[in-house]
């Protein structure tokens, strides 16, 4: 069940207890949080439904496409940034040619699916939260349930495939836009012919940049989904908890972006 | 229909259900008052085991709705139809579509068919008119009507109410008290009114539950109700300006 009964604990007897409370709890929350990630994946048989499928395009939509304009212009820069400190160092030595290698690797294997998982987290996945937050106050959550309309079905699922299959995407269109910014840079402030960069680039990145970089934003996005439910279905104490659940929703998919694209680069590069 | 069997609940510290033992009689309609916070949303949210008792158990239909899980619970969720406070109407479906939910989601029904049983329910509660408008472009009222719809379109054994007419003005809480009324004749259900507003328990209910501290004060028909010497039921009587002397008219509705 998605809503959860209050608990009451007595208060800790000492800065000791306190700490391993606070431990314990982020445990039980990792683990709920998993526990709606099988719920969800166990319900995948769904997505067909025709109602389903309408609620994850629609879901692709507001989660994706309206993200474009803020990844656009984060990822232009964020390639034109790179081009121009990696083009002044290799222009010393008459390299600047290899910027195009330089951003296209570093965006494929690490800014785009951060990037791009970065700002879903602080956009979408912050409406996320605050909608299921929303729903737990207005007693919609409770409503669904005695309904027997399962909440993990009926609002995570569309949620999560959704952004599994839409980071992937922007992650890598934010790539190509970083490529470009660079490009952009390399013609304008260090002489590099469109051609000579665009070789450079394609030169040097291989496929398994492309699809490692793909694989992570794609655990990006069920990261973000996850976290960004779990959170808003746990809010209490009204108007104030829903500020509470966006704001944690917020920080938690930071931290759990970056410690787990740490493990994947080691995995597959180590 | 539904019983309490020395149920005990404890919120906040607090035992906000201290042994509470009441039966609902199948077809009546019993009205839960008494002062804010003691714990009459609680005892409705045990009903459809939002909440489960600590010690004590709920049978609905003779069966433990406190300890039955998936499809047990499930089936015995069936049988309810529940208004919430505010109506709790999913904001990106318009009311139509929020009445047609249960069926689009639990039953095979076709898309005709829907269409035939909303617009039913929609006239019973008046929102014909506005079954294209989303929930945030009503009155509150209106959500409520619209809850209402939703709660009964699969036709419920037992329908529960939360405070239907807090928030309201009086011609519309006459209204919602009328359409209370309605539903017990016309589906002969029965219902259980959780109400702050005494005149409202008094002209729809067949029985009325006083709650306080934890426990039933008092249950008893409208008319034994309004002469009860229980104190704590006094003091809620004198306060709505009810006075124990004269005799109370049912309102004609
Ligand atoms: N989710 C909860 N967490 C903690 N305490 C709760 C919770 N729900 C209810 N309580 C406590 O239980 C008591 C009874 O609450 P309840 O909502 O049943 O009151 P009520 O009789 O419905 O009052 P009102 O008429 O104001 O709606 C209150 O003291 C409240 O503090
Ligand atoms: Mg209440």
């Amino acid at each position: 069940m998605i809503t959860r009964e209050p608990e009451d604990f007595p208060p800790p007897r000492n800065w000791v207890a306190n700490f391993g409370r606070k431990v314990l709890f982020t445990f039980r929350n990792a683990g709920r949080a998993i526990l709606l990630l099988t719920e969800a994946v166990a319900n995948l048989r769904f997505i067909f439904s025709p109602r389903t499928r309408r609620e994850i395009i629609l879901q692709m939509f507001v989660g994706g496409i309206k993200s474009l304009g803020v990844i656009t212009v984060v990822a232009g820069f964020t390639g034109m940034i790179l081009a121009l400190q990696t083009g002044i160092e290799l222009r010393k030595f008459g390299q600047e040619v290899n910027i195009g290698a330089a951003v296209m690797v570093s965006m494929l294997r690490e800014m785009g699916p951060f990037m791009t998982g970065l700002i879903m987290a602080a956009s979408v996945g912050s409406a996320y939260a605050a909608q299921m937050g929303t729903m737990v106050v207005s007693e919609e959550i409770a409503a669904l349930e005695i309904m027997s309309i399962n909440p993990v079905r009926f609002l995570v699922l569309p949620r999560l495939v959704a952004l599994a299959v839409m980071t992937p995407l922007l992650s890598f269109y934010s790539c190509m836009m970083g490529v470009l910014g660079g490009a952009l840079v390399g013609k304008t402030q260090l002489g590099v012919a469109w051609v000579a960069y665009w070789q450079n680039a394609t030169r040097y990145a291989d496929a398994k940049d492309l699809y490692v970089g793909v694989f992570k934003a794609f655990i990006f996005g069920i990261i973000i989904t996850i976290v960004a439910c779990h959170q808003g279905f746990s809010t209490t104490q009204g108007a104030v908890g829903v500020g509470n659940a966006t704001r944690r929703t917020v920080i938690l998919s930071f931290l759990t972006i970056l410690i787990v694209g740490y493990f994947i680069t080691r995995f597959f590069y180590v | 229909m539904i019983r309490f069997e020395q149920v005990t609940k404890t919120l906040g510290g607090r035992k906000v259900l201290d042994g509470i033992d009441l039966e609902i009689r199948e077809g009546e309609t019993l009205a839960i008052v008494g002062p804010s916070g003691t714990g009459k949303s609680v005892s409705l949210k045990h009903m459809v085991r939002l909440m489960t008792p600590d010690a004590g158990r709920v049978l609905v239909g003779g069966e433990a709705i406190s300890e039955a899980t998936g499809r047990d619970l499930e089936r015995l969720r069936e049988k309810f139809g529940v208004l919430f406070q505010g109506g709790a109407l999913l904001e990106w479906l318009n009311v139509f579509e929020n009445v047609a939910l249960p069926l689009r989601e639990k039953t095979q029904t076709g898309e005709d068919e829907i269409t035939e049983r909303v617009r039913e329910k929609l006239r019973l509660v008046g929102l014909e008119k506005d079954e294209l408008k989303h929930p945030s472009e009503i009155s509150g009222g209106m959500r409520k009507r619209a809850g209402l719809a939703r709660a009964i379109i699969r036709n419920p054994e037992i329908i529960l109410y939360d405070e239907p007419t807090s928030g309201l003005d009086p011609v519309s809480s006459r209204t919602i008290d009328a359409l209370i009324e309605d539903m017990r004749q016309k589906l002969t259900v029965t219902s259980v009114v959780v109400t702050h507003d005494l005149h409202s328990a008094l002209s729809i209910a067949t029985r009325i539950a006083m709650l306080s501290e934890g426990r039933i004060v008092e249950l008893a028909t409208p008319e034994d109700f309004i002469k009860s010497k229980t104190e704590a039921v006094v003091r809620f009587l004198e306060a709505q300006y009810i006075t124990t002397r004269g005799s109370w008219e049912k309102h004609t509705l």
